[in-house]
């Protein structure tokens, strides 16, 4: 059961993000080898929205944190863990995606999310903070025991939105 | 995977000329190379040439940033040399350019 500890699953784009234009969803175990793997292919698929090669890099950037959170603290660094990751692009332009674990959870994501915050030193606890800043929604879902899911949405309005708006 | 690292040490300057991208997968081990030779010589400059990096995440950074307070510890000083705008970016928004000067190339950081 996930409860919602950090959420905000509305946002103005809802009414305009209900139809899925297109998606591709993936698993992979928790190995270090699939960050760059998972972050390809969402860049990838990513690269099809109206955007540039900076956005690109920024999405890329943004879930190479998510999945790495996922192997370092979901699993501790242990590579038998699952970890799926969906990319939606609805028809307003917007990027939706989700990292998800099956590890030991966040206690309090309040707390990790801080940008100072980081129960691994070595890491600066910048990953929240990237996924922050070059998003325009983040939300973290977690469960202590059960698993840590991150979802992020990003507007990528095209030219034909902006002349409609 | 091996990290792809080169390292050259002139007398108490020591280069590390990375390529490749500086996430979870190489950052360990690079940490690990780096600061062997930080403990068994005697280096008083650091250089990180990150000209062939593609990419960096926090955990490439937090190599960067942990090499920093060691060799600051020691008296040292450290440069990043030759980031590509993408890393240059992120090494921007980290605050790690207010720590670590960035050079455009290593000749840069002699003539300064």
């Amino acid at each position: 059961m996930w409860s919602v500890i950090k959420g905000r699953w509305t946002s103005p784009g809802l009414e305009l993000r209900m139809n899925v234009k297109n998606y591709v969803r993936f698993e992979f175990s928790s190995m270090p080898e699939n960050v760059s793997f998972a972050r390809s292919c969402v860049g990838a698929f990513a690269a099809q929205l109206d955007c540039t090669l900076e956005d690109i890099e920024e999405i890329k950037l943004v879930v190479s944190e998510a999945v790495s959170n996922s192997i370092i603290h979901g699993y501790n660094g242990s590579t038998d863990g699952k970890i799926e990751v969906m990319a939606s692009i609805f028809d307003n332009g917007s990027l939706e995606i989700i990292v998800k674990d099956f590890g030991r959870g966040i206690e309090n994501v309040e707390q990790a999310m801080e940008p100072t915050y980081s129960s691994d030193s070595s890491r600066m606890g910048l990953g929240f903070t990237f996924m922050r800043s070059f998003m325009d929604e983040m939300d973290v879902i977690s469960e202590p025991g059960q698993g840590t899911s991150v979802r992020m949405l990003r507007f990528f309005p095209s030219q034909n939105h902006q002349a409609m708006a | 995977m091996q990290v792809n690292a080169d390292f050259k040490q002139v007398r108490d300057t020591l280069v590390v000329r990375i390529s490749g991208e500086l996430d979870m997968l190489v950052a360990d081990q690079l940490r690990q190379e780096i600061d062997r030779r930080l403990d068994n010589t005697s280096i008083s400059t650091l250089i990180l040439n990150l000209e062939k990096v593609s990419f960096i995440d926090s955990s490439g950074l937090g190599v960067i940033i942990g090499r920093y307070k060691k060799v600051s510890a020691q008296q040292g000083r450290m440069y990043i040399v030759g980031a590509c705008p993408p890393v240059e970016k992120i090494l921007h928004f980290s605050g790690i350019n207010k720590l670590v000067p960035l050079y455009r190339s290593e000749k840069d950081v002699v003539s300064n």
